[in-house]
């Protein structure tokens, strides 16, 4: 070998190979390699960003530290944490059925606004007409119903006519959008754009706590969705209408009714992370009710393998990161922006990591010595 | 068995055939190829030789590592150890043009064609850079290589509308065309016709006149006997020995490439009390392009019996398969059920107490005493009663009409049909789930209404993997994990469990292991005296000759022929297999 390398013959520097199957605990091992690289290199990106930072570089610990302290820094900090945690699984929660059927709903945020829009707009019209029991029960109505109608439109195309959903369900986060500024046209008289908080239709507090009843609502959704998605017929169909409708066709499944009706659930439960955020924080709505979390939750239930109880983790793990780049930012005195670049440069890794958890890579070993 | 020699040997010692002494010069070497896939390893230090103006066969079972072993000549894969050596010098081929320049060429079992081009633009694509093409030139060259070695082509025909074996023909001369000294063929001969197989064969005896070397790979052994110079056995990714076909006999053959002795006859018995089940009758369907693809297709499948079915890939037997079970809505025709019920008591498991009536008034049944049952003026708690206690039996075999029902129309009825289609993992099983699992895919609805009931299917999934020997680590493996031959076995199992009456089998030993194909043949056998029809969809015209009791071949989407399975020859099959009905070809156009 040594004789041919002197001929000029060389093996490729780098090539990879699929994994066949890694062992998981190896897999949690690349993955949090990939968190402490990606750490290392926000550690250095801040360095060459942050003016603070170069003036007084052993406060590199507090840039650290600012991660924990922003989600668990005070008991105020971590109920917000605990509190954005719920909504951020909730919207999560109802697009696994979707995606574990491989339909792509990123409608998530548009489905949500629709949800806080209905159900504020039931609580505009009849808030001093109606008892505030009767009034909030309709307000969930409204919010799954428009949900679900926001789910099923692309759904009942996409089973008709084989349209595309990814591309569908986006659009519909826009109508979803301008929908909202019409409202909020017809709604404020003042010209502002902005709804003030309604005084009635507001979800009770449990102990004191406005945010208690809103976790136990979403913990309950968790583990329901994930006895519904491993253990119900609803749920086996799910998995095998994503896996191939051709073997769907072959049992007698009918994917165009699966796709259908797991489309209405995904819809709804959307609608009620829109109810969560109308009637149980905002009591009003604007454009950014829902503030990009549509999206995020995509990245959650991707993380999580679609797995609910898995959600609970990554949830958690993207919202660390929030507020703790809210806290750089306090902490360092820059703009939100930047602590957003650091975020980004931690999910990039994590995202990443999946590459080395599937594929292996091979460098050209190091040639022994002419024997 | 050779050992493989310290220093690379350029000249060996051979005999051609009239037993003078020629050399032949060594043109390519292997030495301790390893080639790993995860923890799975494919290639274990593999030696091998190849030389000038020869066929060397690569013989193995499916997951031996042949393919993977070429994969790393023609640069598709690379090897994690070893060498290769070309002419006596180490090499390393890390892209397929690499191999090109070392002049290697693979002809792949799936084509890499352009379908909207010509076989000349086919061969040419890719083979300059300045973007310029003479294509009158190369027309001229394509012919040229053409009558060189035999082939039959024509350079300006579009490939959507050549057979099979035309687009094989051009894919070998894409390779002969860039000047490659070494074939590497993947299992040529499978999309064949044995006339064609005769044919290609001719043009490899050629090349090798020529001083080609000629790499074939194939599993089946009388093509290795009738074709190749020498013969390198792989087992589990290792070299087992390489010799001369001269000097070798199928069986030995057979004992190295699987390990052990195995008896290759399958038992075939006589039918017993055939009776028609499944009736096709004049089916027409047409794709969903709009294609005619199954054209006046009439046939009988009887019960305890195994018809075959013969035809080039993609002669609408797929389609036909599927439209019997309801997966595709036909044109006209008539698809019928004989529901073996002569004598058997009615139950209200597959029919309401308004359809039971209706029966009854039409003299369907009778009672244990052979006297007519009729339920006029009776209660339906009476009726009821006197069902349950099984004295209301059918005077005849219930006719039903399976067309235009889908598959879960036919299960409601209570027909039995069992499927095991020739995608297994796209379409018979999800791959992703568990064996348990995938058992309940025909099942789960059973039980409460809302909620799986993953009991009785992991009960059935334990004895299936008993019972066929299924090699799994447990239940909660995903089927994506097992080999070729298990993934095959638990789908069959699945479909057997059914106790079908009707059992559909497409290509079902397809990329399986001879231990599990002859497993596989068993068990339909079984089905036969145990009174099932089996329809069997099959490729090896050998198998074809013995396993089934009648053959019936199509092309086309026409049917072209039944025969007697037991008098029938190769040759007549492989006949009717290109056939064309001119009437029908007139009535087309």
């Amino acid at each position: 070998m040594s004789k041919a390398n002197e001929n000029g013959v060389r093996e490729p520097l780098i090539h990879l190979s699929k994994r066949d199957s890694i062992h998981p605990g190896k897999a949690w091992a690349i993955r949090l390699i990939a968190v402490a690289l990606g750490l290392v290199v926000c550690g250095l990106v801040a360095f060459l960003l942050i003016e603070r930072l170069q003036q007084k570089p052993e406060r590199i610990g507090d840039f650290y530290y600012a991660f924990i302290k922003g989600a668990f820094g005070t008991s105020r900090k971590f109920w917000k944490f605990l509190k954005n945690v719920s909504i951020l699984l909730c919207i999560s929660l109802a697009l696994t059925p979707a995606f574990r059927m491989r339909f792509w709903n990123i409608g998530g945020e548009g489905q949500t606004l629709i949800g806080v829009l209905a159900c504020i707009g039931v609580d505009f019209y009849w808030g001093d007409k109606l008892p505030e029991p009767l009034l909030l029960v309709l307000m969930f109505l409204a919010a799954l119903t428009a949900g679900a109608l926001w789910g099923t439109i692309p759904a009942i195309c996409k089973a008709k006519w084989g349209t595309n959903e990814t591309l569908f369900t986006l659009m519909m986060n826009y109508v979803a959008t301008f929908l909202v500024s019409f409202f909020l046209m017809i709604w404020v008289t003042s010209g502002s754009g902005v709804l003030p908080q309604m005084k009635t239709g507001k979800l009770p507090t449990l102990g004191g706590n406005n945010y208690l009843l809103i976790i136990l609502i979403v913990l309950a959704l968790t583990i329901a969705m994930y006895v519904y998605l491993k253990y119900s017929k609803h749920g086996y169909e799910i998995s095998v209408v994503g896996e191939s409708v051709r073997t769907a066709q072959y049992v007698g499944i009918n994917e165009k009714k699966v796709i259908i009706r797991t489309m209405i659930l995904s819809g709804a439960l959307c609608g009620l992370a829109g109810y969560l955020i109308g009637a149980g924080l905002d009591l009003s709505v604007s454009a950014d009710s829902v503030g990009g979390q549509g999206f995020t939750a995509i990245m959650v239930s991707w993380l999580g393998k679609f797995n609910p109880l898995a959600m609970i983790l990554t949830s958690g793990l993207i919202q660390v990161l929030n507020q703790g780049a809210a806290q750089i930012s306090q902490d360092f005195d820059v703009p939100g922006a930047l602590p957003n670049v650091i975020v980004g440069i931690i999910l990039f890794f994590i995202i990443g990591s999946e590459f080395f958890i599937n594929y292996q890579v091979h460098f050209r070993k190091a040639k022994e010595t002419v024997k | 068995m050779p050992e493989p020699s310290p220093e690379p040997r350029l000249i060996s010692e051979d005999y051609d055939c009239g037993g003078n002494t020629v050399e032949k010069k060594l043109a390519l070497q292997m030495r301790g190829i390893t080639k790993r896939f995860g923890s799975v390893l494919a290639n274990d230090h593999v030696d091998l030789e190849v030389y000038q103006g020869e066929i060397l066969a690569i013989l193995g079972e499916n997951g031996c590592g042949k393919t993977t072993l070429m994969n790393m000549i023609a640069g598709i894969y690379f090897p994690d150890e070893g060498q290769i050596l070309i002419d006596g010098k180490e090499v390393v081929i890390r892209s397929p043009k690499d191999a090109f320049d070392h002049k290697i060429g693979m002809v792949h079992q799936h084509f890499k064609l352009v379908d909207l081009f010509t076989a000349a633009e086919n061969v040419v694509l890719g083979t300059k850079s300045d973007g310029k093409y003479n294509l009158r030139a190369v027309n001229a060259e394509v012919n040229q290589i053409a009558d060189r070695y035999g082939f039959r082509l024509d350079p300006a025909k579009k490939i959507y509308d050549m057979s099979v074996s035309e687009k094989q023909t051009v894919e070998i001369i894409k390779v002969l065309y860039r000047g490659a000294d070494i074939l590497i063929l993947d299992e040529p001969t499978a999309v064949l016709t044995p006339q064609e197989i005769t044919r290609l064969f001719d043009v490899l005896r050629r090349m090798r006149t020529d001083g080609k070397s000629i790499i074939i790979i194939t599993h089946k052994l009388n093509e290795v006997m009738e074709v190749s110079d020498r013969v390198a056995i792989l087992r589990r990714g290792q070299h087992i020995a390489t010799v001369k076909t001269a000097e070798t006999n199928e069986s030995d053959l057979t004992t190295m490439m699987v390990g052990r002795r195995i008896d290759l006859n399958i038992h075939r018995s006589k039918p017993v009390n055939a009776v028609p089940r499944l009736i096709v009758e004049k089916l027409n369907l047409y794709n969903e392009e709009g294609i005619h693809v199954l054209k006046d297709i009439t046939f009988t499948a009887n019960g305890g019996e195994i018809l075959g079915i013969a035809g080039i890939a993609g002669s609408g037997q797929r389609e036909l398969l599927e439209s019997i079970s309801g997966l595709q809505p036909v044109a006209s025709g008539k698809i019928t059920f004989n529901n073996p019920k002569k004598d058997r008591p009615v139950s209200f498991f597959h029919k309401s107490m308004k359809q039971v009536r209706a029966l009854a008034d039409q003299g369907a049944f009778h009672d244990r005493n052979m006297n007519d049952v009729n339920f006029r003026g009776m209660r339906s708690k009476a009726v009821r009663k006197m069902v349950k206690d099984g004295d209301v039996l059918f005077r005849e075999d219930e006719v039903m009409n399976l067309r235009d029902k889908d598959p879960l129309e036919i299960r409601r009825l209570g027909i039995h049909l069992s499927f095991v289609p020739e995608d297994r993992l796209g379409m018979g099983l999800v791959g992703s789930m568990n064996i348990t699992d995938n058992m309940m895919l025909r099942s789960y609805r059973k039980g409460p209404a809302g909620f799986l009931n993953r009991k009785k299917p992991k009960a059935q999934a334990e004895q299936i993997i008993r019972e066929l020997e299924i090699v799994t680590p447990g239940v909660g493996t995903p089927v994506r994990r097992l080999s070729g031959g298990n993934v095959q076995k638990v789908l069959v199992g699945r479909e057997i469990a059914y106790m079908p009456k009707v059992l559909m089998a497409a290509y079902p030993v397809r990329g399986l292991d001879i231990g599990s194909s002859y497993t596989i043949y068993n068990l339909l056998n079984r089905q036969k005296e145990n009174g099932v029809a089996v329809i069997y969809v099959g490729e090896d015209l050998d198998v074809l000759l013995e396993l089934c009791d009648r053959i019936m071949v199509m092309n086309g989407g026409a049917v072209t022929g039944i025969v007697d399975a037991r008098t029938t020859t190769k040759e007549e099959i492989g006949l009717l297999m290109v056939k064309t009905d001119e009437r029908k070809e007139a009535g087309d156009a």
